[in-house]
């Protein structure tokens, strides 16, 4: 197949930015999306030009590196799927595709498809733990954790910290992420004694990151590559608020 | 001609005490040297690497009151390729109550490695593993579950007790994501710093002490210099040397390499696993190969047509002209060989032309037998995202028709020398999890990697490396000493080569070109004459790669061309050293089978009497041959036996 | 979220007066005595402990409290929001495939200029009907009177039948919204449920706030 892409080129963090259209012939239809970005950049390189810059390493669907926001739409417009397990197939000879990074006044571009996500870092730091210090731990099944409760957990564990659900809402707000990490470690029981103060902190920090507030519109959970839903954002506000009078005494 | 290699003095571990080895971790514990909390503060150690083993053990020695300084290629520490790892974790729990226990788990990972790892280091592994699992719950890992609340385990790999601990098919991603936020806990609490975005491009060692790093900050290309009183190298493996494997993109070798060519030993490079069950190659584009989790071998049939040459459709081959070919030569573990075994055969299949799908390199496992027999939502509640994962990248249907696998690079057991402490031959130069060679020996039993990761980084290394703290007093040291100026000039220098080069063909190809030579020739099978001939093209392929190699843009900036260049620059030395080392390796064990040393009927024939050493290799400066320092292996414990799975 | 929370409470509490408010309304089927009787009840609650209209104006705080907390707390989020994305929103990427995104609803991103519709309106209404200083087709101290006069007028019944959907749009995502943010929304079950939820009363008060309108402009009640 055939493909014209337009993408955003962008030299630096300070640099003005373009959309720039390149052809790319020879596709195949088995080609990930980023292989097909790989054939673009052979073309590019031999031609002696700066190839694009985009993030990427397993190429699994399970780092999180990936990140293009492919028609509009953060990761492309298959649910369920990182841009890296996107597939040209899915696409017909003769399309035209815009390719954009992710775009939030927390993700500043660093070269073209490639955005700076240590915001994302930070609200972890904030309190995205269970205080167990190496060697302290009980044993392993002195504990016992419920099937349903470890099954949700996992659900929101899942969680690959790409930054999609960001990229997506129109308010830029992080909250899925974050509601997903309160949720793991909120209801298992390992994480009672800090959930509230958790989540109040990540919170707090993903509001010092300049994230936009959730007006619960769900454009990020329609985006989301694993599918997290967006009851943990509910989750989150929940513990938030049962934490907010504890922060005042 | 000038010789290949030439053989030094042998080298010894001397930190394992004697003794029982169920008393030696204890002993050497006892002996190490600790470290008053107020002056652990004043001591500071660079960690490379954020995988399991890198941030356990930052997490740790942080917790410790040290500080720590940590580095990572990828934006986010928890990005490591650690997170992609899918079966489980083992650990001799003995929940199950079904005979493990620590000295089985030791048995069967020296049996697995084809006894070609040190049994001190092994049952250290054994003792430490229960701990892990304890310490991962304790930080909210959701292993699975059963209705009662607790902990389930599968079996694995071909082993007879149930104890590997897992998480859906997403175990890594977990245990690191546990690892990760002790890692973030840690930066907020101040003892920790992390540097996203750093590739450390040399290691800086003064007085013959490793000192500090070079990394080159990949945003703008800033070299910066860190010093520290221990550096820790957690960098992963090598696979990608094959271009094609597993791992993810960025995986390299330069960390170690760069090591090794100031002065740490490289030991048994050419031990690297092939995992039998990846979904083929699809074209000339492929840029990584997906694996596909053992775990479908348990349910799954591996056939393919008697037929050379049949190009009918899976579904129209009627039963009997199907060769189930690993029930048929291994009538007592059928599907269920180990990696190596299952993978082998698989290549021969293709080699005779029975191979299926595209360029007829595949073998097809087929799970329609175990549909009829537990239904298909049984193997939708088992395989689901794994299926749906062959789905997207093939769309076949795997519930319809049978799956096509092939074997693939998957993990690399040869690495960094390291002794009993996990310290390298440069001292203060340590190295954990999969960039140290240290407890698999000649092949890696699944689920075994995560468990060494982090037993090296929660347990062993933060009670060795104080021993080295204490008593080694470095002295103070900063970036205008003259051995960090002259490492920081030579990356610099080295740098610039790339750029001024100017060549017509891009680093990708080159890359292309190397992995298809080291997968060819020192791949599933090697022999003498191969090897040699690989040795040449590889170094006929080097220096063109430095004379025509095109590296566009310029160092001061985001250049993921001038990244992949020094990566694949890497790896080509490491490909010729591994080349040399299955050459001089003149017997069949584990993953490394020369087709020379085979029984009657192709079966991997080892050598104990010739080769139970450690290969550890000398870097003895460019363009001069490598120098080969054996260690002995010494069994006391388990009895030496040949593999068999008839 | 503290700000979403007074969003959300300020938000419901509004509701609560919709709902009051349209039930008062339906009275005009009771005629001008039944109508004004009721303005007339509205004031005498509480009585004798509390002075004439007292209730009424401790109702008329809360609502003004929760009226300016809403819109300060709106102001507030909406300007973060601005800030998060570069002022554009959803609108901030270049390309002009999927503007609308995967799945969201057009309630869902209309909030703001909606709410913005809403506040206007409310000051037109409250000129007109409540303190009568606007008097479309003539003044009176009947608030019944003066419903009539200004529903016989084509031009107010669109007014109000404008500001009525962009209501009614405000509260089919805010009502949702309100309870999601409180944290009420546990799971896929319950959200399907309050989004239903969000449906149903949202209707409810606009055909509530509807039939009078259109029935003094039908001339069904006069
Ligand atoms: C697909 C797949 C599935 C697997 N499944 C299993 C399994 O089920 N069970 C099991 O036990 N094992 C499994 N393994 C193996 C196991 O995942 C790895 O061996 C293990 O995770 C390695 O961990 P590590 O900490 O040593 O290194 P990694 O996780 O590879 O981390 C390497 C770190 O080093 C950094 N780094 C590398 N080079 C540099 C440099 N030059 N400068 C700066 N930083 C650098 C990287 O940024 C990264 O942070 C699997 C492997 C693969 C590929
Ligand atoms: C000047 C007038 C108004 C403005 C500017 C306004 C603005 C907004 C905005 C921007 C939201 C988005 C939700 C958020 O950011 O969390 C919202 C939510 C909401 N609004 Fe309004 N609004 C106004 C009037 C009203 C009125 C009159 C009502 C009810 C009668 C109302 C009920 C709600 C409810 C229930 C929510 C949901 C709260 C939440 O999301 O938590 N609003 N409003
Ligand atoms: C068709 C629809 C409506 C009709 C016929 C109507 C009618 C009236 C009347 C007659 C009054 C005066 C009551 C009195 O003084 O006793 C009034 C007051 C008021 N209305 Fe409405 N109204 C309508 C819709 C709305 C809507 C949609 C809102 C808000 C979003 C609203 C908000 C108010 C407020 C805040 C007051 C003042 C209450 C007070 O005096 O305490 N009305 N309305
Ligand atoms: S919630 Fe989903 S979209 Fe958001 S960071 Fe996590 S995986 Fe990505
Ligand atoms: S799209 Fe945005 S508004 Fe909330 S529900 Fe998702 S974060
Ligand atoms: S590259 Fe890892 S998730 Fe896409």
């Amino acid at each position: 197949m055939n493909i014209t892409v337009r993408i955003w080129r962008q030299h630096d963090q300070t640099a003005a930015g373009q959309m720039v259209s390149y052809r790319v012939d020879g596709v195949s239809p088995d080609m990930s999306f980023l292989e097909m970005l790989d054939v673009l950049n052979d073309q590019l390189s031999a031609a002696g030009d700066d190839p694009v810059a985009f993030d990427h390493d397993c190429r699994e669907g399970i780092c999180g590196m990936c990140s293009l926001v492919i028609n509009g739409i953060a990761h492309g417009p298959e649910a369920l799927t990182t841009t890296c397990q996107l597939y040209m197939r899915h696409f017909n000879d003769g399309d035209t595709i815009d390719i954009e990074p992710w775009r939030s006044a927390s993700f500043p571009i660093l070269r073209d498809l490639i955005v700076d996500r240590s915001a994302l870092d930070r609200i972890i730091q904030a309190g995205g733990y269970i205080s167990a210090p190496t060697g302290s731990a009980p044993d392993a099944a002195a504990t016992l954790v419920p099937k349903k409760d470890a099954d949700r957990a996992f659900d929101a564990a899942v969680c690959i910290g790409c930054g999609a659900c960001i990229a997506a809402c129109p308010n830029g707000s992080g909250m899925l992420f974050t509601g997903a990490k309160a949720n793991h470690l909120g209801v298992l029981p390992q994480g009672q004694p800090e959930r509230h103060e958790r989540a109040l902190a990540m919170v707090n920090q993903h509001d010092a990151e300049g994230f936009g507030g959730c007006t619960q519109i769900g454009e990020c959970t329609a985006v989301c590559p694993v599918g997290i839903p967006l009851d943990m954002i509910s989750f989150l506000n929940a513990d938030v608020l049962s934490a907010l009078p504890k922060e005042n005494t | 001609m000038e010789p290949l290699f030439t053989v030094g003095e042998p080298i010894q571990d001397a930190k394992a005490p004697a003794g029982p080895l169920q008393d030696q971790w204890e002993t050497r514990r006892f002996g190490a040297k600790l470290i008053n909390p107020a002056n652990r503060r004043k001591l500071s150690v660079i960690i490379v690497g954020t995988g399991l083993a890198g941030s356990s053990a930052a997490a740790t020695l942080g917790e410790a009151g040290y500080h720590v300084k940590s580095f990572c290629y990828q934006d986010s520490p928890r990005r490591a390729h650690s997170i992609a790892a899918q079966g489980g974790i083992n650990a001799a729990k003995n929940y199950r109550n079904d005979g493990d226990s620590i000295r089985r788990l030791f048995y069967d990972t020296v049996k697995g490695g084809d006894y070609r790892s040190r049994e001190s280091n092994v049952y250290r592994l054994a003792e430490v593993s229960s701990a892990i699992i304890d310490q991962c719950v304790a930080q909210g890992v959701p292993f699975a579950r059963d209705y009662g609340g607790l902990l389930d385990t599968r079996s694995f790999g071909g082993v007879q007790v149930s104890r590997t601990f897992y998480a859906r098919g997403q175990t890594g991603q977990q245990l690191l994501l546990g690892a990760y936020q002790a890692l973030e806990r840690q930066v907020s609490a101040g003892t920790v710093e992390v540097h996203t975005r750093h590739e450390m491009l040399e290691l800086i060692v003064i007085d013959g002490l490793a000192r500090g790093v070079v990394v080159r900050d990949l945003v703008d290309g800033t070299l910066e210099t860190h010093l520290a009183d221990a550096v820790v190298l957690a960098t992963g493996g090598y696979g990608n040397v094959y271009h094609l494997s597993t791992n993810a993109m960025g995986c390299n070798t330069s960390a170690t390499w760069r090591a090794h060519r100031k002065g740490a030993l490289f030991a048994n490079p050419c031990f690297t696993q092939i995992h039998p069950t990846c979904i083929p190659v699809s074209g000339e584009h492929q840029s990584k190969l997906t694996l596909m989790s053992e775990s479908l071998r348990n349910d799954g049939r591996i056939w393919v047509p008697v037929q050379a040459g049949d190009t009918r459709a899976p579904g129209d081959i009627p039963k009997d002209e199907r060769d189930y070919y690993l029930e048929r030569q291994y009538p007592a573990f059928g599907n269920l060989v180990p990696r190596d075994v299952a993978s082998r055969a698989a290549k021969n299949q293709c080699d005779a032309g029975r191979g299926v799908g595209p360029g007829g390199r595949g073998v097809y496992l087929d799970l329609a037998d175990a549909i009829t027999r537990l239904g298909r939502d049984a193997i939708e509640e088992k395989y689901g995202n794994l299926l749906d994962m062959y789905q997207k990248i093939t769309d076949e249907d795997p519930y319809r028709s049978p799956m096509r696998i092939y074997p693939a690079v998957h993990y690399t057991m040869g690495g960094l020398w390291v002794d009993y402490d996990l310290e390298s031959t440069i001292p203060g130069l340590f190295v954990i999890g999969e960039a140290n060679y240290s407890d698999h020996g000649a092949n890696r039993l699944g689920a075994s990697a995560l468990m060494q990761g982090l037993a090296d980084g929660y347990f062993i290394l933060p009670n060795t490396i104080n021993d080295y703290l204490a008593k080694n007093p470095v002295g103070t040291a900063d970036s205008s000493h003259p051995e960090a100026v002259k490492a920081l000039e030579t990356v610099r220098e080295r740098l610039n080569r790339f750029l001024s080069i100017a060549g017509n063909r891009t680093v990708d190809s080159f890359h292309k070109e190397l992995g298809a030579i080291v997968w060819e020739y020192c791949g599933m099978e090697r022999n003498a004459e191969g090897l040699e001939h690989a040795v040449g093209l590889i170094r006929a392929l080097k220096a063109e790669f430095w004379l025509d190699v095109k590296v566009t843009g310029m160092n001061e900036e985001l250049n993921q061309t001038l990244e992949r260049a020094g990566r694949v620059a890497d790896f080509f030395e490491l490909a010729e050293l591994m080349c040399i080392d299955a050459l001089h390796r003149g017997e069949s064990c584990g993953s490394h089978f020369r087709t020379e040393s085979q029984t009657g009927d192709g079966e991997a024939l080892r050598n104990d009497d010739a080769f139970a050493y450690v290969a550890a290799w000398e870097f003895t400066g460019e363009g001069s041959p490598p120098r080969l320092r054996k260690e002995n292996l010494e069994y006391h414990n388990v009895e030496l036996a040949q593999r068999s799975y008839k | 979220m503290a700000l979403h929370a007074a969003m959300a409470i300020s938000g419901l509490i509004m509701i609560l007066f919709l709902l009051a408010h349209m039930y008062g309304n339906l009275k005009v089927f009771e005629g001008q005595q039944g109508f004004d009787s009721y303005a007339g009840y509205l004031r005498e609650i509480g009585q004798p402990l509390l002075p004439y209209a007292g209730a009424l104006w401790i109702l008329r705080v809360i609502l003004l409290v929760s009226v300016l907390l809403h819109i300060f707390s709106a102001f507030t989020l909406w300007h973060r929001s601005r800030r998060a994305t570069a002022g554009k929103g959803g609108w901030r990427y270049e390309t002009t495939k999927n503007r609308r995104g995967v799945q969201r609803s057009y309630s869902s991103f209309t909030m703001r200029w909606g709410g913005v519709i809403i506040g206007l309106f409310v000051i037109y209404h409250l000129l007109h009907l409540s303190a009568d200083v606007i008097a479309p087709g003539g003044a009176s101290d009947s608030p019944y009177q003066r419903m009539v006069n200004g529903f016989q007028i084509w031009w107010v019944v669109l007014s109000y039948v404008i500001a009525l959907i962009a209501l009614g749009f405000h509260l089919r995502h805010g009502i949702w919204s309100a309870f999601a943010s409180l944290g009420a929304n546990k799971s896929v079950a319950t959200r399907r449920f309050l989004n239903q939820l969000a449906t149903v009363v949202m209707l409810i008060i606009l055909v509530g706030f509807l039939v009078p309108p259109l029935a003094i402009f039908t001339g069904w009640v006069s």
